[in-house]
């Protein structure tokens, strides 16, 4: 039972709790870490030592050489047609009675009863839904995974409030159990793990394909760009403030972030500057190569962040926890930034005082981007339940949100905001054959994923109790196996 | 005024329904509904209820019937429930979570615990209560949390009225961890915790004779049970007062079950229970009721490794007495979807679910029979209280919310903060004047 921390301050407060004990304990090990990043992995450029030229000796590969790179691989699948369903496309399009063919890992083509099937193995989908793999922006699967024990507890550098030096990635726990559940109660076929929010720059986040994996490389979502995690308001101002130190206050936030960007901006004007791996993600943010994504509640202070990105000159993605979007879809429309929101939350903090259950549909109304997400390991297994939700407290007030839209909020949005679009989040020729089959219809309560495909292979399978994929840590355990 | 209706003349007389709340309990009969009973029954169409002097006198098919009343509102087969019925509920005795000095959930520095009493502290104005009453919750078990010692105090069954008398049951219960939580509290040991336990009960029974033995029982400067504390347990002890029971472990809620055969007449309720399906058997032969965490399904702890969303259905199935924990979730507004989710279980092969009826019971019928209201609250039977919602749609379907709501027979105001700010941030324009002149 969780209720002992979250009735007091909700999820975000359950990694705060986390990281209060953890922080201490790893605090050394942080640093013995960091000193080995300096000096470990270099390898000898030249072992004949007879060069005349200048070419240091040892030299660790450049950032652009793309450290820690993906070893992902579609696992094996058949070419596979179903039929006679109600097909979401992702991108807000409904087809009634459609057909879904996806071969050799891609979508082939989503259309009407007409398509041939031929070469397809045929499923009968009569009755049943179909949608885009569900995608969740805000995640902490991995870095906090369960068992929920200090030992765990891996999301949050909180030893100083900029850490742009992070990766999400080296915290990844491959066999959070947490991925099974998200996979087969929630659809997830792809996932964002962010850092946590006590620092105003948490780390660079990894986007992960929801297939287990020995290694977090082999769940690295494939040219998905990095992330950049940044926090406004109360988190790191609590955090550091409580230990005596900037930033205290709101304006301390932004003076501490305004420093570290015209920092950063000096080391990217710089020709061969000394490598320094927090400036190196802030210079891919400057480049607009790493997406921002920022933990911010309250409407003014997304304003101000505005501003700041103008200021600096980089682009904020999203709004993460986006509690008061609702007040600015004006201005998160002309921005270009998208509000990542959860559908329900309020009141267990001071800036998610204002919470309400319209805030989609206002956003939606104002012809913004909306995407619905979790950060949470229970929240991630009903993305859809929340997308609902939102979706009907709109047509309460006569906003009617067509159904397939309330499917994009958790398919192409988050899919754009992630820098994937290209790839995912829309069942489109030539993506990625992401694909669930729903045994209702997904934005009701009555509904659950019957059949999960990731990559065109079939990860999840309600019919059939050994397709389901069952963690490390849970062999041997009471209830391995089990529906959960 | 009185008027005379049969079930013919309801049509016509509805649009009297539109008429203004009135301020104070109103005979009134509700017609045309698909009605929940609440008992764990499936939804009757055509229903009606009669409620009078604020309790419900009839609920039921409407055929043939008669009905003497002052107010008919036709609800055009809308579905009509009892009021839900939260337990382990804080409604009311927090503000924000993170706002340290608006939350009274936790008595973490006090040097007592059993004796703390939710009853005087209960804000009936607080904007949860007026969220959760829009949610259609009307009654509730209220409880602080265990925060010094393992014992988390005396909790109050309230309901959620626009009035100021909130409380309907003060020290109706007590409770306390014996779960791995506790196990830190009491010293770092599920042994310590046991002996706490023991050790607190035979000083309230001892009381009970007029000899005290220790003053109190302490670690490190912290209180663990004062003289206090165990005189408020003596109910406890002698079977009076329920014994509400943070339990998660398959092992632990034998050695729960077990006590009973040291401390005869304790009344215990288990809480969490998460992996209670591994000993389903052992807890409906003991009789005792569990307040289940509905959709747990994460190792979270080591005491929580077998957890399920299966775990309600199959106890349930075994024979056991399950409503759904309202602390075990974001918020307790979420009580119907985490029931409609446990429907949703029953089309999932190994999986294990309840019917609609009996999902819909673990939100109210149930957890009120736990409380000790059964037949009182959380059902629309002859004798219960007057709690009514009348819903949009299907109630246990996301999204459904009240369009009225009756408690003790009084029709209750739906609005809070949340609603005011859904008014004024229904469009964004201040061309006139600022947004804060919009009120």
């Amino acid at each position: 039972m969780r209720y002992v921390i979250q009735s007091i301050i909700g999820g975000e407060g359950l990694r705060r709790v986390k990281a209060s004990f953890g922080a201490a304990i790893v605090a050394g090990l942080a640093l013995a870490l960091a000193a080995c990043a300096t000096t470990g992995t270099a390898s000898a450029a030249d072992d004949t030592g007879d060069t005349e030229d200048e070419e240091p000796k040892f030299a660790a590969m450049a950032e652009s050489d793309g450290p820690f790179p993906s070893t992902y691989k579609p696992y094996p699948g058949v070419a596979t047609a179903l039929v006679g369903a109600t097909v979401y496309d992702g991108k807000g399009g409904r087809i009634d009675n459609g057909t879904v063919l996806f071969r050799d890992g891609k979508v082939v083509n989503a259309g009407d009863a007409s398509l041939s099937t031929e070469g397809y193995t045929v499923i009968d989908a009569r009755g049943k839904f179909v949608t885009p793999g569900i995608i969740d922006i805000h995640s902490h699967l991995g870095d906090y995974p369960t068992p929920s024990v200090a030992a765990h507890s891996d999301g949050n550098e909180a030893t100083a409030p900029t850490t742009p030096d992070v990766w999400a990635e080296h915290s990844v726990w491959p066999q959070d159990p947490g991925f099974s559940r998200a996979l087969a109660n929630g659809g997830i076929t792809a996932l964002q793990i962010l850092p946590g929010s006590a620092n105003l720059m948490g780390g660079r986040s990894v986007t992960l394909k929801n297939v287990y994996a020995r290694t977090v490389q082999g769940m690295k979502f494939p040219g998905a760009p990095y992330g950049f995690k940044m926090a406004c308001g109360e988190n790191p101002k609590r955090v550091y403030g409580n230990r005596g130190r900037k930033p205290s206050t709101r304006m301390g936030n932004f003076a501490v972030n305004r420093q570290t960007w015209y920092d950063a901006i000096a080391y990217a004007n710089m020709e061969e500057p000394r490598r320094d791996l927090g400036k190196e993600t802030l210079k891919g943010v400057l480049e607009g190569k790493i997406l921002v994504h920022n933990h911010c509640y309250r409407a003014d202070e997304m304003a101000l962040v505005m501003d700041m990105a103008k200021e600096i000159g980089y682009k904020v993605t999203a709004f993460h926890h986006a509690i008061e979007a609702y007040k600015i879809g004006d201005l998160l429309r002309e921005n270009d930034v998208c509000a990542a929101i959860w559908a329900d939350w309020y009141g267990f903090k001071m800036e998610a005082y204002d919470g309400i259950l319209e805030n989609a549909a206002f956003l939606q109304q104002a012809d913004a981007c909306v995407v619905i997400h979790s950060d949470d390991a229970n929240d991630i297994q009903r993305l859809n339940q929340e997308a609902a939700k939102a979706q009907r407290a709109g047509l309460r007030l006569g906003i009617d949100i067509p159904d397939a839209v309330a499917i994009q909020w958790i398919t192409l949005n988050p899919a754009k905001a992630m820098g994937i679009a290209d790839q995912t989040g829309s069942l489109e020729a030539g993506k990625m054959a992401d694909v669930v089959l729903w045994n209702g219809d997904p934005l009701s309560v009555y509904s659950k994923p019957e059949k999960v495909w990731i990559d065109g292979a079939l990860m999840f399978d309600m019919m059939d109790r050994k397709r389901r994929p069952v963690s490390d840590f849970e062999l041997g355990q009471p209830g391995e196996g089990d529906v959960k | 005024m009185k008027r005379f209706l049969t079930q013919i003349t309801l049509g016509a007389a509805s649009a009297l329904a539109l008429v203004a709340a009135p301020a104070a309990a109103q005979d009134f009969v509700i017609a045309d509904a698909t009605l929940v009973i609440g008992d764990g029954s499936e939804p009757i169409a055509d229903g009606v209820v009669e409620v009078k002097n604020g309790q419900v006198v009839y609920a039921g098919s409407g055929d043939g019937r008669s009905f003497e009343t002052d107010e008919v509102i036709s609800v055009n087969d809308a579905y009509v429930t009892p009021g839900l019925f939260s337990t382990i509920s804080t409604l009311g005795i927090w503000d924000v979570g993170a706002v340290s000095e608006s939350n009274d959930q936790r008595a973490g520095g006090a040097p007592f615990s059993a004796a703390l009493d939710v009853s005087e502290i209960i804000n009936p104005r607080s904007q949860h209560v007026l969220v959760h009453r829009a949610a259609g919750i009307t009654r509730a078990s209220v409880t602080t949390l265990p925060g010094a010692s393992i014992f988390a105090g005396q909790g109050a069954i309230i309901d959620l009225g626009a009035d100021d008398e909130p409380v309907m049951r003060a020290k109706a219960f007590q409770m306390v961890d014996l779960s791995e939580r506790g196990a830190r509290i009491a010293g770092g040991s599920r042994a310590a915790t046991y002996a706490l336990f023991r050790s607190a009960l035979r000083e309230a029974a001892a009381l009970g004779r007029g000899m005290p033995r220790t003053p109190e029982i302490g670690v490190g400067g912290e209180v663990l049970l004062s003289r206090f504390d165990a005189e408020a347990l003596k109910p406890v002890v002698s079977g009076s007062q329920k014994l509400y029971v943070l339990v998660e472990r398959a092992s632990d809620i034998r050695s729960v079950l077990a006590l009973k055969g040291e401390f005869a007449k304790l009344d215990m309720v288990l809480v969490g229970a998460s992996e209670g399906w591994l000993v389903a058997k052992d807890i409906a032969a003991a009789g005792v009721p569990v307040i289940a965490d509905g959709l747990d399904d994460l190792p979270e702890t080591f005491q929580e490794l077998a957890s399920t969303q299966s775990n309600i259905g199959r106890m349930a199935a075994a024979g056991v007495q399950v409503a759904i924990n309202a602390s075990a979730m974001q918020n307790e507004r979420r009580l119907t979807q985490y029931a409609g989710n446990l429907v949703a279980l029953t089309k999932v092969p190994g999986a294990s679910g309840l019917t609609w009826g009996k999902a819909f019971a673990a939100i109210s019928s149930v957890p009120a029979a736990i409380s000790g209201l059964d037949g009182k609250a959380g059902v629309l039977k002859p004798g219960a209280v007057g709690d009514l919602v009348i819903w949009d749609g299907d109630p246990l379907e996301v999204g459904s919310v009240p369009t009225q709501v009756f408690i003790a027979g009084v029709k209750q105001p739906l609005d809070s903060h949340q609603s005011r700010l859904r008014e004024r941030f229904r469009d964004l324009d201040e061309s006139d004047l600022p947004k804060v002149y919009d009120w």
